[in-house]
């Protein structure tokens, strides 16, 4: 990390949700919360199936509006990317779907695929370059979309899952990834079901439980002294509601 | 008997001699229904998109109506574009009846619910599956369409052949707003009619089987865009 980077990091702006909940069809999705994403930390988003991690990943992300309560940048809103639990990647080869990003982001058309295939190179997913990306298989997929986002240089990141579908060695493959980005300046909030791999990658962990946050601490205190039962529950690997 | 059989010889022969006659015929045929295509493309790919993206008030009546009026009767059509284009019809100074422009025009209003209507299904899908990924990085609704389209081009091409063999097969439009004059605005549907009902069989048949041939030629082409998008893509 050079000190350019480090100089970015420090300078991404807070995001603040403020009492932000989600109702839908007179149904609570989620309980009105508060959160400060700040700095460059990786929060990892934790809790049971259906909790509501992937929903407030997309109101964070801006993808959904909340129906109460307040999404802010503080200051300018910066680069985001988001590799979705289920990626979406579009209907054309591996390597077309990495230079479409670059060419969003305004990459001059003579160097996108040279970047796109040296990223291919560093993620080893070199082989699947002329592969049309909808058949390649789920895991192949999730990785792809990781790779989507590293090229777009985001300054926040969301990671829904991104492991879920992976291979032991593809696990650790994106694990270093994510640290990757971390060196890179990019905060990350990513959500998991695997509690060692958020013991290996937290800063702070949400907890969220049945559409309320229920903690978020750092990640020291919420694995030696969660405070609420329901938390106590999940780390030892207990079922929770 | 003997007869149809000289009249099928006569037919192969035409084609194959290619009688200038004929290939006035099939050279118009191909002109009208081409432009009225390519004009109805260019318009109802964008409409069919802004459909497909935007939610406005009326949108439902829209779709509705479109897809009504791709069962549009040819000669409704055809007899809408005469009166706006007959010497007393608001249009009528334009002097444009009985001219191949005219027919193009009819043509139009036929492809036109086609193309946008199952465009916009084509790009509504295709949206569905997209929005969210593509909103996620930062593409406004204008700025998907040219993705949209490229990603959804094979099936938008089964969408324009579509139009295209309504536009040659159709023959109540044509007719009325051309008026069949020889050399001038019969095209290969209305001189069918024309030549079936003088008696002269060769010609019609002639025609008919061009006619079927370019039809057959349309559908193994849509055919073979859908199976090589399939193959390739995924
Ligand atoms: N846009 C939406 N419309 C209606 N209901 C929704 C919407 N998004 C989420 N939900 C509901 O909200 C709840 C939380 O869903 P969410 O996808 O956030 O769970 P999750 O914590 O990500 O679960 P998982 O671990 O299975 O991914 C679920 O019951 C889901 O059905
Ligand atoms: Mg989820």
């Amino acid at each position: 990390m050079n000190e350019m980077t480090r100089l970015a990091a420090t300078a991404i702006p807070t995001l603040s949700l403020q009492g932000v909940g989600f109702v839908h069809r007179g149904q609570t999705l989620l309980h009105p919360v508060d959160l400060r994403l700040e700095g460059c930390r990786r929060t990892l988003l934790m809790g049971p199936n259906g909790a509501g991690k992937s929903l407030l990943m997309r109101l964070a992300h801006g993808l959904l509006t909340p129906t109460q309560g307040q999404i802010r940048w503080e200051g300018r809103r910066p680069r985001q990317s988001m590799v979705f639990q289920r990626p979406v990647l579009l209907k054309r080869t591996a390597l077309a779907n990495l230079t479409y990003a670059l060419a969003v982001n305004g990459v001059p058309r003579a160097r996108r695929k040279s970047v796109a295939r040296e990223a291919l190179e560093r993620f080893g997913l070199a082989a699947l370059e002329k592969r049309p990306a909808r058949v390649l298989s789920g895991g192949e997929q999730q990785r792809l979309a990781l790779v989507r986002a590293w090229l777009t240089e985001p300054e926040m990141l969301f990671l829904d899952e991104p492991t879920s579908a992976l291979d032991p060695a593809a696990i650790k493959a994106v694990e270093d990834a994510v640290r990757d980005f971390h060196a890179r300046g990019t905060r990350i909030l990513m959500s998991t079901h695997d509690l060692y791999q958020a013991r290996r990658l937290a800063d702070d962990v949400v907890f969220l439980c049945g559409g309320r946050v229920l903690e978020y601490t750092s990640a020291a205190e919420f694995f030696t002294a969660p405070v609420t039962p329901q938390a106590r529950a999940f780390i030892r690997g207990e079922l929770v509601w | 008997m003997t007869d149809d059989a000289n009249a099928f010889q006569t037919a192969l022969s035409l084609i194959l001699g290619l009688d200038p006659d004929l290939l006035g015929i099939v050279a118009l045929s191909l002109r009208v229904s081409l432009s009225a295509v390519l004009i109805a493309t260019l318009i109802g790919l964008p409409l069919g998109a802004a459909l497909a993206l935007w939610k406005f008030p009326g949108r439902g009546s829209l779709i509705v109506v479109l897809n009504a009026f791709m069962g549009l009767p040819p000669v409704v059509a055809g007899l809408t574009v005469y009166l706006l284009l007959s010497r007393a019809g608001p249009l009528g100074e334009l002097g444009l009846l009985f001219t191949p422009t005219a027919m193009v025009v009819a043509q139009v209003i036929l492809v036109l619910p086609i193309i946008a209507a199952l465009a916009r299904q084509q790009i509504e899908e295709l949206h569905g599956d997209y929005h969210e990924q593509l909103r996620s990085m930062g593409l406004s609704k204008q700025r998907m369409i040219p993705t949209l389209l490229w990603d959804a081009r094979f099936g938008l091409m089964t969408v324009i052949l579509a139009g295209f063999g309504r536009a040659s097969a159709e023959v109540g439009a044509v007719m009325i707003v051309g008026g069949n004059i020889e050399g001038v605005t019969r095209v290969m549907t209305t001189a069918i009619v024309l030549e079936t009902s003088k008696g002269d069989l060769p010609l019609a048949l002639g025609l008919g089987i061009l006619l079927l041939g370019l039809v057959a030629l349309v559908n193994a082409a849509a055919y073979l865009i859908g199976e090589s998008a399939r193959g390739r893509l995924g």
